[in-house]
């Protein structure tokens, strides 16, 4: 574990001194350390260009009381700028009282090991698998105009000190291989991205040479977008793929479902809790506790052990997301959701991994329902707007379906969609349940964080897709 | 306080020093210092202070035609040699790439202008208070507004470039950023809008009243909106979507795109891609600019570029990787454009809007539909219906799509540029677009 008190010139007694003294009239509060080293190793047009390593320490020291949240960061651990971020919380604070809250559950339970991943594979290893991946694609295929690869490694040890000198540490290994390419045939270009990840080794996601299969998808996709034919403009049946298109559930209803929106309550779901929200048979989840996922946590950024926690079960809204503020404010207890970029930034409600449960049908029966829509395989991202509830994503690899059967593939479109009502209409649920390959990063605030998704097939009765032809 | 010159400049000249006695050839170094505060209203209260001291350093080292590169926070000494000595160790591990050299020496800025960027004025919290005060009581004086959020951030920084060639420069800038994001509710539908302010100098601040106003104006607008059919129909966008165009055009001459093949305007230059009137202007010495600069991120000098003249594509955006690749020489614009612009077009707003019977006014876009591989363009939308001039009702869940190749080439711009962000366009009508709804 890091010692942040190491080259300080302040002890740890005394920080948790500050602390304790910072806080002791506020309802709620920490002070968080964090020290981040990663490294990005990029091959692109046949060479090595990028090879950078970055290490990152400070803390952020908050107080709360009531609904007023006091923050002060900075990156250097002295007793200067420590006593110089408490006096700037006492002033925002000054008029305001609190009770401290003490109450922080216990776990024992890690979801990954306390590894480093950037040592654990040499650089020259790393460059290696890189330019076996850029000749592996180039011999594969003429019509390969670019090649992209990356690894991104990442180690982050954060300890959370509370009022009363109470610790809570973890470290998060993170890990991400990413594909590229561009093809170019008869004038006409296409680009295909594929990329795996998670809270692990390299090797664990690169052994027996299986990056191969990382460059095949990328590949794969690339080709299909290359006899891609303009996609349909307006309302129609779509099927979604399993595993990567559940970004739908992460926008449609995930960020609705967030504690912060519906106190304030600025989201469409607010005032539908218990009510009927999805179609019969949709049940959705956000689990943080799945070995080695890119969005799972052994603790969350204010030290409470992460859940599965139930948001949508058989159709009926069940829960909201939450950290410690908006839990408090709503009179409910943190589901363990309460995360922040780095120190630089806020605690907010945040999704960790967001499944759909699987149901009892198959990709044929939904594919075989349709006469006129389309089969979306791929998605780029997406984006919600979750006042008025409408969200979008983007996809990168989809079909159309004419009369029962798949045809031909057509052109990236984004598809948009109401939250609040999309998930009624949800006809049927597939039973192939899978994640996604770990690559995903939410944004809010301003703030990223890597984040999964998983849900079966699913077709939905209508949505609105935005392509050019009419 | 933010950190002065003298502090960086002992931070910089430390690493490009242990750099060369670890074995580099040739190194860049620049350290920057960030301090922000920010207030946070809501619902006319108090809601978060935020008090940010931001320390940052990235050093490039050099060893022949091998290259890597560390960054860190930490700029204690004995952090610094730790990654330092890594870096150059990774340098040598580094595969050689005959383009990688730190800028050519004459091209590197000579002189540093003042540009007034940075105004000294600190603004206390209270002061801060006062005018998100103002600002959400004439946010929320209208019952339809069920929620307010505001915020007001003072920023300072400073910053040292320095490098083995002798280069070594920076200095602070300063930005005053007020916005307003507020909440309407009717029976039938929930909206959300806001409005946003940001100046080099305090004084040159929007009105709070006028901020408030405007935000809870643009919300009240668009409740109860409508979807309306699958159409093509000729499409407005507002100044704060039209930037977001001009942008994606930025991306797509950048050297990097052009040099890798992957951008749709590769090969354009002295080509006709935009419709005859259009003119795009990148101008770095804009007094109080929000991007004027004298140097880019490397230390080349950044002059006033040309990017399209008459619809013709005249520059691409080049760095000194890139444009040694391309044979080109940089023009100061690694990490992108200063003050990048639409010259303004002929036609008032009013009678923009009047120039079709039948027209979309965007207000809003969402999602990442740009794809500068193949130029297509596909997001969701917010907007309005507009008839004979007349905004008739708010338009929602449509998205609107079209190929920037056939865009670019259906673009009438208005008369009325204004320097709100450091990207700016003339509100912008495009015809020939698809707009998929019901």
């Amino acid at each position: 574990m890091n010692n942040f008190f190491e080259k300080s010139d302040i002890s740890r007694s005394e920080a948790e001194n500050i602390v304790s003294d910072t806080l002791s009239k506020c309802d709620d509060g920490e002070l968080y350390l964090e020290n981040t080293k990663s490294e990005t190793l990029l091959l692109d047009d046949n060479k090595i260009k990028n090879s950078s390593y970055n290490s990152d320490l400070g803390f952020g020291f908050r107080a709360i009381s009531d609904e007023i949240v006091a923050y002060s960061h900075s990156n250097e651990i002295s007793k200067n700028s420590l006593r110089q971020s408490s006096e700037n919380l006492k002033s925002t604070l000054k008029s305001v009282k609190g009770t401290y809250n003490h109450e922080i559950p216990k776990s024992n339970k890690k979801y990954y090991d306390n590894i480093n991943p950037i040592e654990q594979k040499s650089l020259n290893e790393k460059i290696k698998i890189l330019n076996e991946v850029n000749n592996y694609l180039r011999s594969k295929d003429n019509n390969i105009k670019q090649v992209t690869a990356n690894f991104l490694g990442e180690q982050k040890s954060v300890e959370i000190i509370r009022s009363g000198g109470e610790s809570l540490t973890d470290v998060r290994p993170l890990i991400r291989f990413n594909v590229s390419v561009m093809l170019e045939k008869n004038g006409r270009k296409e680009s295909g991205v594929y990329g795996v990840g998670g809270r692990q080794s390299y090797d664990f996601y690169l052994k027996d040479e299986n990056w191969k299969s990382v460059c095949d998808e990328a590949l794969r996709i690339a080709s299909v977008n290359l006899e891609s034919k303009p996609a349909p403009a307006g309302e129609m049946k779509v099927v979604l793929g399993p595993g990567w298109p559940a970004i739908l559930i992460h926008e449609a209803v995930g960020h609705g479902l967030e504690g912060d929106f519906n106190r304030k309550k600025t989201s469409a779901f607010h005032n539908l809790m218990g009510q009927k929200v999805a179609s019969e048979g949709v049940t959705i989840v956000d689990d943080g506790t799945i070995d080695n996922r890119r969005g799972s946590l052994t603790i969350d950024d204010e030290g409470t052990p992460t859940e599965k926690t139930v948001l949508i079960e058989n159709g009926i809204l069940k829960n909201f997301m939450q950290d410690r503020l908006n839990a408090r404010l709503m009179k409910t207890r943190s589901t363990g959701s309460g995360r922040r970029e780095n120190y630089r930034h806020i605690v907010l409600p945040r999704m960790r991994n967001t499944m759909m449960l699987s149901g009892n049908q198959t990709q044929d029966e939904m594919i075989k329902a349709v006469d006129k829509g389309i089969f979306a395989v791929s998605f780029g991202g997406g984006q919600v707007d979750i006042t008025s509830g409408k969200f979008v994503f983007n996809c990168t690899e989809a079909y159309e379906i004419v009369n029962g059967k798949i045809g031909s593939p057509i052109k990236g479109a984004t598809l948009i969609g109401d939250g609040p009502s999309s998930l009624k209409e949800v006809s049927m649920v597939g039973n192939d349940m899978m994640m996604d390959p770990g690559i995903g990063t939410c944004g809010k605030a301003g703030q990223g964080v890597p984040v999964g998704v998983a849900q079966p097939s699913i077709l939905i009765n209508k949505m609105t897709v935005g392509g050019t032809k009419l | 306080m933010v950190k002065d010159q003298e502090f960086l400049e002992k931070k910089a000249s430390y690493c490009l020093g242990l750099a060369k006695k670890l074995g580099a050839t040739e190194s860049s170094v620049i350290v920057n210092n960030s301090v922000s505060e920010t207030v946070n209203f809501r619902n006319k209260k108090l809601d978060e202070s935020n008090r940010s001291d931001d320390l940052g350093i990235s050093i490039t080292t050099y060893i022949g035609k091998k290259k890597s590169s560390i960054s860190s926070s930490n700029l204690l000494d004995d952090n610094l040699n730790i990654l330092i000595e890594k870096c150059v160790e990774t340098t040598k591990n580094t595969p050689e790439d005959e383009f990688n050299s730190l800028p050519d020496k004459d091209l590197l800025a000579k002189e540093v202008k003042d540009l007034n960027l940075y105004d000294d004025t600190h603004i206390e919290n209270d002061q801060k208070i006062d005018y998100l005060k103002k600002l959400e009581f004439a946010a929320s004086s209208d019952k339809k507004i069920v929620n307010t959020e505001s915020s007001f951030t003072q920023n300072k920084s400073n910053f040292i470039l320095a490098n083995t060639e002798g280069f070594c420069a920076g200095y602070k800038t300063s930005s005053f950023t007020a916005s307003s994001v507020t909440v309407a509710k009717d029976e039938k539908s929930m909206e959300r809008d806001y409005d946003y302010s940001s100046k080099c100098f305090f004084k040159d601040l929007d009105d709070a009243g006028e901020l408030g106003k405007q935000a809870a104006d643009q919300t009240i607008r668009k409740l109860s909106p409508k979807k309306i059919g699958s159409e093509k129909i000729a499409i407005i966008f507002d100044k704060r979507i039209a930037k977001g165009i001009l942008s994606t055009f930025a991306n797509a001459i950048s050297s990097s795109a052009i040099s890798r093949g992957t951008s749709f305007l590769k090969d354009k230059v002295n080509q006709k891609i935009f419709s005859d009137s259009i003119n795009v202007l990148d101008k770095p010495d804009i007094l109080k600019g929000l991007g004027s600069r004298n140097f880019d991120r490397e230390g080349v000098k950044t002059d006033t570029l040309i990017l399209v003249e008459q619809g013709i594509l005249k520059n691409y955006l080049i760095d000194t990787y890139n444009g040694k690749k391309l044979n080109l020489k940089s023009n100061g614009r690694y990490g992108g454009t200063s003050n990048l612009y639409f010259e303004n077009g002929n036609l008032s707003f009013k009678d923009l809007l009047n120039s079709k019977s039948k027209s979309l006014y965007i207000t809003e876009t969402i999602g990442h539909g740009n794809n500068i591989v193949t130029g297509d363009y596909s997001v969701g939308a917010t907007g309005f219906l507009v008839e004979n001039g007349e905004f008739k009702y708010p338009i929602n869940e449509i998205t609107i799509a079209g190929n920037f190749k056939d865009m670019f080439q259906h673009i009438t711009l208005a008369n009325d540029l204004e320097f709100k962000y450091a990207t700016n366009s003339p509100t912008m009508m495009i015809e020939g677009m698809v707009v998929a709804g019901k």
